[in-house]
């Protein structure tokens, strides 16, 4: 059986449901934590385990398992070179998670990312709009039941 | 030719020999007009670094008097559209277009231009000739400086031979 790291035994001290699963596979050890205990996490570990990075934040589609979606947050600790993943759940019908927007102010651009390609709400963000499509855009092309060409030009046939 | 009825015995053609060409109107505009493209390099992806060699010194589009970018599409002859468009950047292509002066032309560079090149998906417009006509294709992914030449050489041809719009 694995061995919990530091940065969840530390975590389950303080928010003791926060933590679903964790494991260390392809390398990167990794916490599937609650849809709602997100940002306290980010926070916890930003502030006392010194990861003061967001590398990335992404989502997964995983359709038609359900649930489908899982939210990645690929933390960095600078100075100890240490890495983390974090990965969340949220609901298949209106998936919502809350905003990381106060803790790292790169969330906002990838925040909105997420909600542009997956459709993924982030509570509490500052500004959600799409990022990289234009506003006339229906739907969030990434996830795997939207059509694999299914195209809506602004100019020009519809081809 | 001789002049003929008066005496004259000066052979016109010997006399101007070596100082005029005749030829059509439409000859000398199209010769005009190929050898001085004035482009519009609309570029938006990497088939922009094979444009930017073609138009060094190294290929030199200068040799064939289409060097002078003219970033104000009221001032340019040729748009060269240099990449993927997107359907997000699609009315802006559209609206370059538009602003150009008569006479104008359109180059279609590399695979993604013509035909959305292996972007068969919902942000890749699947050829710019869906939005604007296109003159001159230039296959590859992205062409080679050799293929730029080829296709700016056939854009002349074409200019050259073409009915004059004036």
């Amino acid at each position: 059986m694995l061995d919990k790291f530091p940065e969840h035994i530390a975590i389950e001290k303080q928010l003791p449901d926060a933590v679903h699963d964790w494991h260390t596979d392809f390398g990167d050890r990794t916490l599937i934590i609650d849809k709602n205990a997100v940002a306290k996490v980010c926070k916890i570990l930003r502030d006392e385990h010194g990861f003061n990075m967001l590398v990335d934040l992404t989502c997964v589609d995983y359709h038609p398992r359900r649930p489908r979606f899982e939210v990645v947050y690929h933390l960095l600790n600078l100075d100890k070179k240490a890495r983390l993943r974090l990965k969340a759940i949220p609901d298949d019908k209106v998936p919502v998670l809350p905003t990381i927007t106060d803790l790292w102010p790169i969330a906002d651009w990838l925040e909105r990312e997420v909600w542009d390609l997956f459709g993924i709400k982030f509570e509490g963000h500052p500004n959600l709009k799409r990022i990289l499509l234009y506003e006339e855009f229906k739907g969030h092309p990434l996830r795997k039941d939207y059509p694999k060409t299914k195209r809506q030009p602004l100019v020009g046939p519809q081809n | 030719m001789k002049p003929q009825g008066n005496g004259h015995t000066t052979d016109l053609t010997d006399a101007l020999k070596g100082t005029v060409m005749t030829t059509k109107f439409d000859q000398l505009l199209g010769w005009a007009r190929k050898y001085s493209l004035f482009q519009y390099p609309f570029v938006t992806a990497c088939c922009g670094m094979e444009f930017m060699s073609t138009a060094c010194s190294h290929y030199d589009l200068d040799r064939f008097g289409a060097a002078f970018p003219r970033f104000s599409p009221r001032q340019a002859d040729v748009l060269w559209v240099v990449g993927t468009i997107s359907h997000k950047i699609a009315p802006v292509l559209q609206t370059v277009y538009e602003q150009m002066a008569e006479p104008k032309w359109v180059v279609s560079f590399g695979a993604c231009a013509s035909c959305g090149g292996p972007y068969d998906n919902y942000a890749t417009v699947q050829g710019i000739d869906t939005l604007i006509p296109v003159d001159i294709y230039i296959a590859g992914c992205p062409p080679r400086p050799e293929a730029v030449l080829d296709g700016l050489l056939k854009l002349q041809e074409k200019i050259q031979n073409a009915k004059q719009e004036w």
